[in-house]
């Protein structure tokens, strides 16, 4: 979005001469070529995108992009990515966390940054464990699961990041996972979105939480359990034989059986990814009874931060003159002279 | 008392100096009559210098001795450098107010009391058993008692006030005594009440009445005989314009100088705080100069987008307090590693913890100089005064764009609240130092981000530079080439590159700031006890006491000859309002036998308290004998020195 002119790369023009460091088979690897085969269909210009991370093994990302990357500190890179925004909004920023880095240190800024509406990409790669550190529970960790840190299985309850960013004020929300084909469409659709753009893409540890997403990600059954929205499409899957439905009784989103071409009249619904109502009943519909829903679950444009910010300084400008040595003559002054002194009591 | 000999009775009829105390309700605006008192004086030529204490708590329960708020004033026809010791003049307008505040009244001084709030309810508050106004408690002081309140109200039934309403315009009725009573020009505080009241004429007009009906009583009191009125003719000032500041003002306008110099837009992220929020409201109105003020969600998110805005070329700056600075304190290790400018000035409160939010202290020092994981140096430049924070927020953000450093610039409650004249200074007469950004590659066909120049500092890169495309973070960097490295050799290459850029900064070497280099006792100080000390070596050099007073701003790295000049001297004394932050730091840095004098009550040191502590160095000579310099009022000596 933020490049006016399309600028000619290749997936090579975007690799960093550092070896990757992730554990050989984690899921980061797939991810950061579907980045980077994402960026030249953007046209986007190297030497214009910024990519921001926190702590943790997502949050190593940038230094395998070959743009300007920024490795900052655990949880803060909204409120530093929010600081380089303001001070150029030219530039296209994208947002590298986790779900401990983003969800748990990082939660309030995760918050302020979904709330404010900077205008940046947001990548949490979920895969509901702490990496770096060994392995411990995460804030999206399942109810029981067993870790160093939680030996008997965890007991509390998990996050759920989609919501979690709706429920923060979230304009553009997205879900894909690391091996997904459809992973590079959603980015797309992300940087297309005017506003922070939150999405969600669960990852594969393959050593500390090994294939916990392989019940809707496995290629095997994969129409059964995933329901990839489009927006101004029916909410199909199961190749068309299934169908999301809205249970009018009890406000709640249901399974529907659709008989060949007639889903209308089975009542499916078409995705319609400018409404909040909807979006809260997708990120909530439960995985399991339901299929996973990824790809665009909302997008709503609002007027972003950094254009209020540039509005603001305007509007408080106007008219001003911006002259220090009068600034600091301001108010009342009084002026001693050579020998006989005298006040003029008078606003300079 | 403290101010000066000269307030003495017997020296003359018309002191140099006077102490002038308002203490009230919080909700009687007593800031504000302080404030307006201030600017009348200041606009008739005195010196002066301000303490604003009030209390915490926003709306603290009327009358009660908790929600007491004064404000105290030291002006005069000579130069003033400290809020004064005790009182000469106190008003009081509750019993509350004339508890928590009569015993710093100087015996002899002058008690202006509203026996209108000398209500049974209003004693009982305040815990008197008995009126002070009956019971002869009140002897040693001169008393004016008289209803204010009432001479209020009558003042403004022209304008149709209720009582309430009328009874805010107390605090100008008695603003007006107190200016008649120092003849000060009302015509200043007359357009301010027309301006602040703008549209609501009736009120502006009421308390224009208010405010010349104490004026006129004052008038007419002197007939009768009680007070009478005092001129102090103006000081003997450098010519030149001046203007009244305070410490938050000062560094907000030292920030944007500092940024202008620098030839940069600034960024400032802060996030609200006691006593550091002023410099975000007075930034906030000054977008005209290239100014963005950005209230984050907390204070790591000031401090880290402050970060961003410094990567992408903007000066990047955050403020707080004591405890918002300890939440700060891992991103400045990430400015120190990644060598990017940043300012972070630290308005230092009482603590540990939440401490005093509203009471002055200086015991963060450890905090800026040391308060990091790793070894991760910083520069430390303290301000002294209201008029120095200018000044000092200019250097800070001169060494964060030439030496590419996070810079700490400390102040405290007492100078961020104080007033003081200040002359206008030429912004023309500040050398710049324009910001250098890196727009090719510096390393022949590479870019070599932590190639260092001959001050040590890298270069700065802006994103959206093209061609130079690199990754920076908190893990150790490769020399030159910036990459993650963690090998030993780099550690210790790069660790001894941090230390020696910071320890190089050019700073100016130390000034004796009265007296000479060597003798018996150096008085050194730092920060806001610049008043206090200069004031007391002052005195102790007028009975003949060969003393000096030193006062050091930049606290890291110290100035090259400090060392020196530190060990030309018998004795050093370093009066600190902490346990002894500084003194550690100086017998640290020079093996020098620094002796702490400390105080840790909120209040800034009395000028009396070192002049005692000064006399002790001087046991058995002339002039003071005893070891002590006699004092009136309440002297604080140091248990480290009786020891």
């Amino acid at each position: 979005m933020n490049a006016p002119v399309k600028f000619e790369t290749t997936l090579k023009d975007w690799e960093t001469d550092q070896e990757v460091r992730w554990c050989p088979g984690c899921g980061d690897y797939a991810i950061l070529k579907a980045v980077q085969r994402t960026l030249p269909q953007l046209g986007a210009n190297p030497a214009n995108t910024v990519f921001i991370s926190g702590i943790g093994c997502s949050s190593r990302f940038p230094y395998y992009m070959e743009s300007y990357g920024f490795h900052t500190i655990h949880g803060r890179a909204p409120a530093l990515a929010t600081g380089v925004k303001l001070a150029n909004p030219e530039l296209d920023i994208w947002l590298v966390t986790g779900d401990g880095d983003g969800l748990s240190i990082g939660g309030n800024h995760m918050m302020h940054v979904l709330r404010r509406n900077v205008n940046i990409q947001i990548m949490l790669f979920n895969n509901e464990i702490y990496g770096l550190t060994k392995g411990q529970a995460s804030p999206t960790s399942r109810e029981g699961t067993k870790s160093p840190s939680t030996p008997l299985g965890s007991y509390d309850r998990p996050a759920n990041p989609c919501a979690f960013a709706l429920g923060s004020g979230a304009r553009f929300v997205g879900r894909g996972f690391d091996v997904s084909k459809n992973l590079p469409d959603v980015l797309k659709a992300a940087h297309a979105h005017q506003g922070a753009a939150f999405i969600e893409i669960f990852q594969n540890c393959i050593v500390y939480n090994k294939d916990v997403f392989e019940d809707f990600a496995a290629p095997k059954g994969a129409e059964d359990r995933q329901l990839w929205l489009v927006p101004g499409e029916p909410m199909l899957f199961a190749k068309g034989t299934k169908g999301i439905a809205l249970d009018t009784q009890k406000l709640a989103l249901t399974v529907v059986d659709v008989a060949g071409d007639n889903w209308q009249d089975a009542g499916v619904l078409v995705h319609d990814a400018t409404n909040r109502s909807l979006a809260h009943l997708l990120v909530e519909m439960p995985f399991g009874p339901f299929p996973m829903a990824l790809g665009v679950l909302y997008d709503d444009p609002r007027p972003t931060f950094e254009t209020a910010v540039i509005e603001e300084r305007a509007r408080s400008s106007a008219g001003k003159d911006a002259n220090l040595a009068k600034l600091l003559a301001k108010g009342q002054t009084w002026t001693v002279e050579e020998k006989a002194q005298q006040s003029d009591g008078h606003p300079a | 008392m403290a101010t000066s000999a000269a307030t003495r009775p017997q020296d003359t009829d018309i002191p140099e100096a006077v102490v002038v105390r308002f203490a009230g309700d919080s909700g009687d605006g007593m800031q504000l009559t302080g404030g307006q008192f201030t600017l009348s004086t200041a606009l008739a030529g005195n010196d002066l210098a301000t303490f604003p204490d009030f209390p915490a708590e926003i709306r603290a329960p009327q009358g009660t001795l908790f929600g007491v708020s004064a404000f105290q004033i030291n002006f005069g026809s000579r130069e003033i450098n400290t809020a004064g010791d005790a009182p000469d003049v106190l008003v009081a307008m509750n019993p509350a107010a004339l508890k928590v505040n009569i015993a710093a009244l100087k015996p002899g001084g002058l008690v202006i009391i509203d026996t209108g709030e000398f209500t049974k309810r209003n004693l009982d508050k305040a815990k008197y058993d008995v009126s002070p106004l009956d019971d002869g408690s009140l002897a040693k002081w001169d008393v004016l008692a008289f209803d204010i309140s009432a001479l209020t109200i009558e003042a403004v039934k022209p304008f149709g006030l209720g009582n309430k309403d009328a009874l805010r315009s107390k605090n100008m009725w008695t603003l007006g005594l107190a200016l008649w009573m120092f003849d000060r020009p009302r015509d200043p505080v007359h357009d301010w009440l027309r301006a602040k009241f703008k549209n609501k004429p009736d009120i502006a007009n009421a308390n224009i009445a208010a405010l010349d009906a104490g004026h006129a009583y004052g008038e007419t009191a002197e007939l009768s005989g009680p007070i009478k009125q005092l001129h102090l003719p103006p000081v003997d000032s450098a010519p030149g314009l001046y203007r009244t500041i305070t410490g938050a003002e000062a560094i907000s306008l030292g920030l944007v100088a500092g940024a202008q110099l620098a030839e940069l837009p600034m960024f400032f992220g802060g996030y609200p705080i006691t006593p550091a929020s002023a410099i975000l409201h007075h930034l906030a109105r000054l977008k005209e100069f290239g100014v963005t003020t950005f209230q984050a969600e907390d204070e790591i998110a000031a401090i880290c987008a402050a970060i961003g805005a410094s990567y992408a070329g903007q000066l990047g700056v955050t403020s707080s307090s004591g405890p918002g600075i300890a939440l700060k304190t891992e991103a400045m290790g990430l400015a120190i590693m990644t060598e990017l400018p940043l300012v972070i000035v630290n308005s230092q409160r009482g603590g540990p913890s939440t401490g005093l939010p509203t009471k002055t202290e200086q015991s963060d020092l450890y905090q800026a100089v040391y308060g990091r994981n790793g070894d991760a140096p910083m520069p430390v430049v303290s301000c002294s005064s209201p008029s120095d924070a200018f000044e000092c927020a200019i250097e800070a953000c001169r060494i964060a764009v030439e030496y590419m450093t996070p810079v700490m610039l400390l102040t405290d409650g007492y100078i961020a609240n104080a007033a003081e004249p200040w002359a206008v200074p030429d912004p023309a007469s500040y050398t710049p130092f324009p910001a250098k950004f890196l727009q090719e590659k510096n390393g022949g066909d590479t870019l070599l981000p932590y190639k260092r120049d001959a001050k040590g500092a890298r270069p700065w890169i802006k994103p959206g530079t093209p061609d130079l495309m690199h990754r920076i973070g908190g893990i150790e960097k490769q020399v030159d080439t910036g990459h993650i490295d963690y090998a030993p050799d780099n550690h210790q290459a790069m660790t001894d590159a941090r230390v020696s850029k910071v320890l190089g900064v050019t700073i100016p070497d130390q000034e004796v700031a009265l007296g000479q280099p060597g003798g018996k006792l150096a008085v050194v100080g730092w920060g806001s006890t610049f008043g206090p000390i200069h004031q007391a070596v002052r005195r102790s050099r007028a009975k003949g006491l060969d003393v000096s007073h030193i006062h050091v701003r930049h606290i890291w790295p110290l100035p090259k000859n400090l060392g020196e000049l530190l060990h030309s001297y018998d004795n050093v004394l370093v009066p600190e309002m902490n346990t002894g932050q500084f003194k550690t730091v100086l017998r640290d840095q020079y093996l020098v036998d620094a002796q702490p004098l400390t105080k840790t009550s909120g209040q800034p040191f009395a000028i009396a308290e070192l002049e005692t502590a000064i006399g002790r160095f001087f046991d058995g000579i002339e002039g003071n004998e005893g070891g002590e310099v006699s004092v009136n009022d309440t002297q604080l000596p140091s248990p480290e020195l009786d020891a």
